[in-house]
């Protein structure tokens, strides 16, 4: 367009649009000026960074140690693989992630299905209870840290028992990881609740007014329109949770510590303890950082093929 | 795209990195870096240097810090600023500035385990040239230049100025102590008097003793956290007082040191002392440890003495004008010491010859006795040993007396560059023994003594 105004220009005013025609940016050279930009910053913050710490985990290399990376090929992937500790690391983190994400899951739906018809105050009380996911990881894990403790927590004194001679939900390795789990679905069952509500809502009545006039049941109706209708976005949900538990650390950190033990220490944990305080070991833990990645590719596959058979119907 | 174009935006790229370039770095300090080669010499030439900038830790010693560099922008016209930075993430700020070469900051106030990363890796200056001569190091008690100052331990080499020394030490509840009633049960029970302890088996009885979980009364706080270095702090006060190491410093062997039997006997008694801590106790540093303290939930708490001021004060503790503070008592065969805390002050090696020289001049002024006298009196810990055994700084506070003696037996961890590695060794197996209640304490040490062996080994420090 711009162009197009430039020549129509210069046909009356010829000094005029030679003179503008140096001076316009031309459609090409607008989009180019848009687009470079973008691309210099997805290429040094988010391409670059990747396919660099793709080479140092290859690499014997710690960032702050003022020496070269060491090429040890294979060598850190070994480590690794071979570190029983790091397997239990693994281990409680896919107990971790099948728990949380079922459960949230369950109660997510559940809470959702218990909202979709608008009662009184329902805007309220759904507002009231997405409040949750949106604090601070960090402050929900002091927070119920406080909540949890022994002694003066109201955890326990909800559960019946008296000050100081309850399970010690943080300091238990049988417990511990379960205080982890009910945090974290505390605070982000309320996400899938929300993609559950978008998809009720998006259900058409007239499907449920025919299964009706069939004399189908509730159950019957649940499992042949409500499920498979929300299927799509509950996936969606359970998608984005399985990811974020998976990288889950600021809870651990606020709650346990990753301990007691081993009992809450996560991969995404370890891999903190790897990376910084005080070891920067910076090859390992790139290795570590890909073994992680692959294997939320892997799973994220698996549901999105999953995801598109349901969607084919 | 015009050519005009093309030569403004390669300029605005130019200015861009430039601007994020910063100071060009000096050259790579000679001898596995930070050494001040080339630079320590050369006369001061602060006359430009108008500012600078310290980084340490958010705490209080932080601000009495800056309220009395505030002398030294009188004296001299050089703007100092204390900046802080939380604990949770002042290591890492630290250490990702000095991954960059940073020059946001002209002095650090680091830990005593940073002393090898700082000394090899060549973020800090070396300051042996002038630690004797124009730092006053010859006032210094001689066990914080080795703790804060030298590295490697014994080569007598420095990196920094000893600035805030600290232990650990334990705030007592004199109300309990002091009760007739409970002293009269308590020599019915142990038969001696229930007094300061001076040995860690009066500690343990004095601990099991107050441990009553009706009254939701406990013996002790110790430190149980596995987050960063607590746990290993807590459990380097009864390691070192059962006269066990870490290893040998000039070896670095490690097997039939922290496996030997007084190691594990130390271990063991610090996983009995835990059975008298209150509930919950799985993940305690010192924020905790004043909390279980200020809540009037333990007779005695361990914590460093940095922290001791919050406790002698009313308006933080409600049981200040009850407590009381001691130093570590000794072990089995009468050996007594403490886990180091604290600080040194280093220089970091990234700035301009210009400005270390400036910083090298504060460190100066800061060395000087009236200056690490008033340092004391604001409430800095100093290391200066003529102000630490004064009278006046010992019946300064409440505390400092038995502060002075613990920095006269003062230990530490490894201050190796592989710290890191070896910590969160004996942090995860410690806190596997300790408080998961995992394996025994000889299979705990021993799985310590092979992974720390390992880490020597691959560090190239093990010598056989």
């Amino acid at each position: 367009m711009i162009r197009t105004k430039v020549r129509d220009a210069s046909d009356k005013q010829p000094a005029i649009s030679r003179y503008r025609s140096r001076h316009v940016l031309s459609d090409a050279a607008l989009k180019r000026l848009f687009l470079w930009p973008t691309l210099a910053l997805l290429i040094s913050i988010n391409i670059f960074p990747l396919f660099y710490s793709l080479y140092l985990s290859f690499t014997t290399y710690s960032a702050i140690a003022n020496q070269p990376p060491v090429w040890v090929g294979l060598q850190n992937y070994r480590d690794i693989l071979n570190d029983s500790q790091l397997w239990i690391y693994f281990r409680n983190t896919g107990r971790f992630v099948l728990l949380t994400v079922s459960l949230q899951t369950i109660i997510g739906f559940g809470l959702a299905l218990l909202l979709r018809e608008k009662f009184r105050a329902s805007g309220v009380i759904t507002t009231l209870i997405l409040i949750p996911m949106m604090l601070s990881p960090v402050v929900v894990g002091l927070f119920w840290k406080l909540i949890f403790d022994p002694s003066y927590g109201i955890f326990n004194y909800l559960l019946g028992y008296p000050a100081g001679r309850g399970p010690e939900w943080l300091a238990s390795k049988e417990l511990a990881l379960w205080a982890v789990v009910i945090v974290d679905v505390w605070m982000w069952s309320p996400f899938v609740m929300l993609l559950c509500l978008a998809g009720l809502s998006a259900i058409p009545d007239y499907l449920y007014e025919a299964a009706e006039i069939d004399r189908a049941s509730s159950l019957y109706q649940f499992w042949r329109i409500t499920l498979p209708q929300v299927a799509p976005l509950l996936l969606i949900a359970v998608l984005f949770r399985t990811i974020e538990a998976f990288k889950t650390f600021d809870l651990v950190m606020g709650l346990t510590g990753g301990g007691p033990g081993d009992a809450t220490e996560l991969v995404a944990v370890n891999l903190y303890r790897l990376a910084f305080l005080g070891q920067w070991n910076t090859g390992k833990a790139s290795a570590l950082a890909y073994i992680v990645l692959v294997i939320i590719i892997a799973v994220s596959n698996i549901y999105i093929k999953y995801l598109n058979r349901i969607k084919e119907g | 795209m015009s050519k005009r174009l093309f030569v403004l935006l390669t300029l605005l790229a130019s200015l861009i990195l430039g601007a994020c370039g910063g100071e060009a770095p000096p050259a790579a300090p000679a001898d596995q870096g930070g050494s001040s080669e080339g630079t320590s010499n050369q006369p001061a030439a602060s006359s430009n240097v108008n500012d600078l900038t310290i980084i340490w830790a958010e705490w209080d010693p932080a601000n009495y810090l800056q309220q009395l560099v505030n002398d030294y922008t009188a004296e001299t016209g050089v703007q100092v600023t204390v900046v802080q930075e939380p604990w949770g993430s002042f290591g890492d700020r630290v250490f990702t500035e000095f991954a960059g070469k940073g020059t946001s900051y002209d002095l650090v106030v680091g830990d005593s385990q940073w002393l090898g990363q700082g000394a090899t890796q060549g973020h800090y200056v070396e300051l042996t040239d002038i630690f004797y001569t124009e730092l006053n190091g010859e006032a210094l008690a001689p066990a914080t230049v080795t703790a804060y100052a030298e590295y490697p331990k014994g080569s007598g080499r420095m990196w920094a100025y000893p600035t805030e020394g600290d232990a650990d030490g334990w705030a007592y509840r004199k109300d309990l102590f002091e009760d007739p009633q409970e002293q009269e049960s308590f020599k019915a029970r142990y038969g001696y008097d229930l007094a300061v302890p001076q040995t860690w088996a009066q500690l343990r009885d004095i601990a099991e003793f107050f441990t009553r979980p009706d009254q939701n009364l406990y013996g002790v706080s110790i430190y149980t956290q596995k987050d960063y270095d607590a746990i290993t702090m807590g459990y380097q006060n009864v390691l070192f007082s059962w006269g066990a190491d870490w290893g040998n410093p000039e070896t670095y062997k490690v097997d039939g040191y922290i496996n030997s039997p007084e190691a594990v006997d130390a271990l063991e008694f610090y996983k009995e002392l835990y059975k008298f801590t209150p509930p919950g106790s799985s993940n305690v540093f010192w924020q905790e440890s004043i909390d279980h303290y200020t809540s009037g939930q333990v007779a005695m708490a361990m914590n460093f003495f940095a922290f001791f001021p919050g406790l002698a004060n009313p308006a933080s503790n409600p049981y200040a004008e009850q407590t009381g503070f001691f130093s570590n008592p000794a072990g089995p065969t009468g050996e007594r010491h403490a886990a180091l805390g604290g600080q040194g002050m280093s220089i970091v090696s990234y700035i301009s010859p210009e400005r270390q020289a400036a910083a090298k001049e504060f460190l100066k002024w800061f060395a000087r006795d009236d200056v690490q006298k008033k340092w004391a009196e604001l409430g800095g810990y100093t290391c200066n040993a003529t102000v630490l055994n004064s009278e006046e700084f010992l019946n300064n506070t409440p505390f400092n007396r038995a502060f002075s003696e613990s920095m006269q037996m003062v230990k530490d961890f490894w201050a190796v560059p592989v710290y890191g590695e070896l910590l969160e060794v004996a942090q995860r197996e410690l806190h596997k023994y300790v408080v998961a209640d995992e394996g025994t304490a000889q299979e705990t040490l021993d799985t310590i003594a092979r992974e720390h062996t390992q880490i020597f080994e691959r560090a190239g420090l093990l010598q056989e």
